[in-house]
Formats: structure tokens, C-alpha cells, sequence
């Protein structure tokens, strides 16, 4: 649909990075109006994950008798941000920015070994952000370690006059403070996200995980998010009904993609409309005309609205006894070759897969998803913090502490980089990182 | 526990509601019409495509019938989470503007400064009266 489509202005949080001198590298690859899990349904193809390529990875595939091609049964990268974690993933660029409406920046970010974070909702401005669901979307940041999400952070945070959903709080740059005690903090373990789904492998994670801050003098307990299991169906009907409201816009009219026909203004929408979306758009968009039709309204989108009250009161009760952060997995597993992926659709891997991350959307809290170690396959494995609503900063710094615990392996594409004959040392790259 | 207890019920109740699908009965399987089809059709200006896009529209109704198991009395809708702020307005000040020729240069079809446009006010053809399904 935005084929040929040249943006006559950039989005606040572009010129933020501009202005503070970043280099634009390029624009990355997603899922189609970031619709999906996987990054495998947009205009130009799947994504790639690099961890497909690297050392660690095929090294594990060699002690298994495999009689395929190298290259064909490459992993997905996760969605719907999948191509920017794949470029800083692959030492492409220091960062990368994503969107996160229902986990689309912390998933990719879990299946390829990166560091992703939402924001808080109402702290980064989403002018020029397409917007898919108005009240849950925030720009993501993707990067390879916490401290450089908190510099990123730092230069997109604030108020911004285009934005009328940013809140008006002053927000003054920060550094990272370097967590060394952490028996002041109170972990929360939520015992709904052990989801019967959820991989053994990443389940022990989850579990080190909490006995490790509870050996450092961390009180971690178990608490109850009681509406869980409802949170993705309640995600499902939001989300449809805004991007039926939100695709309204692409008519053709005044930019993007047009069709020939010109018989009248109706028909010629739905001629540009039907070739410019491809099947998950248009899906989406008719389940949302579905459920806001006057006969559906009230039993599915006003429902949902109240069901979502329900999640974030589930959350606030839960901060509100005490706890600071709560630890869960990201994502059911590591990542899945793409062949075995597409073979369910769209919509139910988009179902599985946005478990654990969609309720913090419908919560508008921070969240941030750090690797934590490569699986027994080699490939990353990721978990994630949630936090309470604009104290991201305590989240990162959290974050900071626990990534400094686990020491997650670099990615390892020396037989890639060998071939371009690059001055390069692969273990240095590592530490390329801005440090204050 | 009690979450299992709702669903055991819930299981129950949706089979003995397949069971009357026979009838004009709203829920179950059957509720994506014809009618509702071209309805939606008609109201987002995008087309099913397929019988398999119309299967994929009822699952995810199914799926949304979840949502009555959840004991909802007395909770208001909740739109936006920062619903406790008030909302920013800027004032009424022009600050940035004409860039009408950058605008138009992302449109197809334009005459001076106008955005062209098929004629309005023509319906889009009823279903009988237009193709069937394209398979794409």
C-alpha cells in the first residue's frame, strides 16, 4: 500500500536521533504494517534470523544427521520488528528502532540474542509512527546491551507537542547507575505465564533466573495476574477493531499505492485496498469491522475495554504490594525454522506467540526483553522485565545488573566475516558500545 | 482454580450451542452470513478474497467468544491507560506548512493543486452483481 510512498516529514523520534547526530542507515524489513510474529509476511519477503548463520548454531546442527542444503532451513527472526533485530544483531548498526503494539519489539528482540524495550506508554511520542492500535503502540528500541537502550532512550524520551498522547512530565537525561546490592528488590514471579506452551528450556531459564536474585538477597515472590488467560483474546479484539479504524486511511488518494480503476471513489478504494493489503492486513481489518458492527459493539469491543480495565488493575494490585519488577519469559521458545513456522497462519501464530508480551500493551507499562543464554540448539533465549509505569529507569537499571550477571555469548559470524576479508576482529566487536 | 471451573462451563455451554446451529441461532459457526459478508465488504472497502478468509474471520470469532467467561459487572471500559491525565492541546498557531507541492508529489493522480478523485456518490456493486471470489 505505501509502495513508492516518500515520507514529506520524519517521525519525532527519527529527528530526535537525528538531531543528536545518528547516522540513518537504512530502513529495515517487518512484518506488513507490523502485523504478525514472525517477520515473514511482508512486500519483501521474510527476515532472516542471522543466528541461522552463526558458529554456535551450526555447529549443534552438525552432530545431527541433516541431509539438506545449508541455507534452506534458516530460522525466523520474530516479529513484527524482525529486520531491525536482525541488523543489530548482526553488528549492522548500534541500534535500531521497532514498534510495539503487543510484544513486536521484544520478541524479535528474544530470538535474536538483542536487548528490546518498550517504553512506557505516553513517554516516547508516536508522531509519525503508522499507528496500528492508538492506545497501545510505542516506538521499541533495539540494541545489544542495556546501557545503550538507556542512551537511545535518554534522546527519544519527553514531551512532544505533536504527540498529544505523550504526558507532560519533565524528563531529565540520565545515566545508568551501576546496581551492585540488589536485596532491596522485590521480583515478581506471575504464576499464569507458566503456560503449558512454554519450552522446558526456557522454563529453566525463568527459574535460574529467579534463584539468582533471590542468591543475591533479592525477595522474589509468586504473584497472581489473575486475567491472563483472557489478556490475548482481549488483545485480539482491540487490536482489530483500531486497525480496522486505522487502515481507513489508505484510500490511495493522496499517497501510496492506486489502482487503475475509475468507475467511482468507492470501487476504486476497494480495488487499491485489495491489491495493496495482503491477506493478514485485510483479515485484521474485517475481523475489526466484525466486532464494531452495532449488533457486536457492546458484547466484543466495550467488553474487551472492560476486560482490559481488569488486566491493568491486575498489574497495579500486584505493584501496589510491593513488588518492583516482575520476571517472565518472552517468548514459548527460541526460534523456529521459517518452514516449520508458516505452516500455521498468521493469526494463530500471532495468538501463540504474543503471550507473555501483549498485556503490558494493554497496560502501558515498560518492558524489556534481555538475552539470557543460548538454548541447546545455540541459539538465543530470552526474558523479560516488566516494570511499573514510567519508571523505566529503574527497570533498565535492573535490566543492567541482571545482563551483567548472565554474561550472554556474542554472536560468533566469523566464517561469514572471513569470507569479506575484514580487518575486523570478531571478539572485539563486542564491546562496541558507546560508554559513558 | 476458579478460571478452570469457568471454562469447564463455558466448554459445555459452546457445545450445546453447536448443537442448535440447525436453527436461526446467532452464535456458533454459521454467524459469518452472506449477508454479514458483503456488509463488511462493504463497510471496509476490502474484499474476503477466499472462502478460506471467511473460515479464518469465524475462528477469530470463536476465538473472541472467549471473552464472556469473564465476569465483567460494575467495570467501566477502559480506552486509554493514561485515561487519569488531561489531554495536551497546543495552541491555535501556525508554526509549519506549505509543503502543498511535497504533498502532492506522493499522489497518483493530480491536476494543479487537486487531488483527483473518481466520481463519489456511486455505490459499490451489490454481490450478485459483481464477480465472484478471485482466487488470488
Amino acid at each position: 500500500m505505501l509502495k513508492g510512498y516518500v515520507p514529506p516529514y520524519n517521525a519525532t523520534v527519527v529527528q530526535k536521533l537525528l538531531d543528536q547526530g545518528a547516522i540513518l542507515m537504512g530502513k529495515t524489513n517487518l512484518d506488513e504494517f507490523a502485523m504478525g510474529s514472525g517477520s515473514t509476511d511482508g512486500v519483501f519477503g521474510p527476515v532472516k534470523n542471522p543466528w541461522s548463520y552463526s558458529k554456535q548454531y551450526r555447529e549443534k546442527r552438525k552432530q545431527k544427521p541433516h541431509g539438506e542444503k545449508e541455507d534452506s532451513n534458516w530460522l525466523i527472526t520474530g516479529g513484527s520488528s524482525g529486520g531491525s533485530a536482525a541488523a543489530v544483531a548482526a553488528f549492522t548498526c548500534f541500534a535500531a528502532l521497532g514498534s510495539d503494539t503487543g510484544g513486536s519489539t521484544r520478541n524479535p528482540a528474544a530470538h535474536c540474542g538483542v536487548v528490546g524495550f518498550k517504553p512506557s506508554y505516553g513517554l516516547v511520542s508516536r508522531h509519525g509512527l503508522i499507528p496500528l492500535v492508538n492506545s497501545m503502540d510505542v516506538p521499541g528500541i533495539l540494541t545489544r546491551c542495556v546501557d545503550d537502550a538507556a542512551l537511545v532512550l535518554g534522546v527519544l524520551a519527553g514531551h512532544d507537542p505533536k504527540d498529544s498522547t505523550t504526558v507532560q512530565d519533565p524528563v531529565k537525561p540520565f545515566t545508568l547507575p551501576t546496581l551492585t546490592d540488589v536485596s532491596k528488590l522485590c521480583i515478581g514471579i506471575p504464576k499464569e505465564y507458566l503456560a503449558p506452551e512454554l519450552s522446558s528450556e526456557v522454563r529453566s531459564f525463568w527459574s535460574k533466573a529467579a534463584n539468582l536474585f533471590e542468591s543475591e538477597g533479592a525477595k522474589v515472590i509468586e504473584v497472581s495476574l489473575p486475567h491472563t488467560s483472557y489478556s490475548i483474546v482481549c488483545y485480539h479484539v482491540l487490536c482489530t477493531s483500531e486497525v480496522a479504524s486505522n487502515m481507513a486511511r489508505f484510500d490511495g488518494l493522496e499517497y501510496g499505492h492506486r489502482c487503475d480503476i475509475d468507475v467511482s471513489t468507492e470501487a476504486m478504494y476497494a480495488a487499491t485496498r485489495r491489491e495493496g493489503f495482503n491477506d493478514v492486513v485485510r483479515g485484521r481489518i474485517l475481523s475489526g469491522n466484525f466486532f464494531l458492527l452495532k449488533e457486536n459493539y457492546e458484547n466484543y469491543f466495550i467488553k474487551a475495554q472492560k476486560v482490559r480495565r481488569l488486566i491493568a488493575n491486575d498489574f497495579v494490585n500486584v505493584f501496589n504490594s510491593g513488588v518492583d519488577v516482575l520476571l517472565t519469559p518472552t517468548t514459548l521458545s527460541d526460534a523456529v525454522p521459517y518452514l516449520e513456522f508458516i505452516k500455521e497462519d498468521n493469526r494463530t501464530r500471532s495468538a501463540q506467540d504474543d503471550i507473555f508480551t501483549q498485556a503490558v500493551n494493554m497496560a502501558g507499562l515498560p518492558a524489556v526483553s534481555v538475552p539470557v543464554a543460548l538454548s541447546n540448539q545455540g541459539l538465543p533465549i530470552g526474558l523479560q522485565f516488566i516494570g511499573r509505569a514510567f519508571r523505566d529507569q529503574q527497570l533498565l537499571t535492573i535490566a543492567k545488573w541482571f545482563e551483567k550477571q548472565v554474561q550472554f555469548p556474542v554472536i560468533q559470524l566469523q566464517e561469514l566475516m572471513d569470507d569479506c576479508s575484514s580487518v575486523f576482529e570478531i571478539e572485539k566487536l563486542g564491546s562496541v558500545s558507546l560508554k559513558q | 482454580m476458579w478460571a478452570r471451573v469457568v471454562r469447564l462451563g463455558f466448554w459445555s455451554w459452546g457445545s450445546w450451542r453447536r448443537g442448535f446451529t440447525s436453527k436461526a441461532d446467532p452464535q456458533g459457526s454459521g454467524r459469518v452470513t452472506a449477508e454479514v459478508i458483503e456488509h463488511l465488504e462493504r463497510l471496509a472497502l476490502v474484499d474476503f478474497g477466499s472462502q478460506e478468509a471467511v473460515a479464518r474471520l469465524e475462528k477469530a470469532i470463536a476465538f473472541a467468544d472467549r471473552l464472556r467467561a469473564v465476569d465483567t459487572d460494575g467495570v467501566e471500559p477502559m480506552e486509554s491507560v493514561l485515561e487519569d491525565r488531561c489531554l495536551y492541546l497546543r495552541s491555535d498557531s501556525v508554526v509549519e506548512g506549505n509543503c502543498a507541492e511535497e504533498l502532492l508529489q506522493n499522489a497518483h493522480r493530480v491536476v494543479e493543486e487537486y487531488f483527483v478523485a473518481p466520481p463519489g456518490n456511486i455505490s459499490l456493486p451489490k454481490q450478485d452483481e459483481q464477480e465472484p471470489f478471485s482466487h488470488n
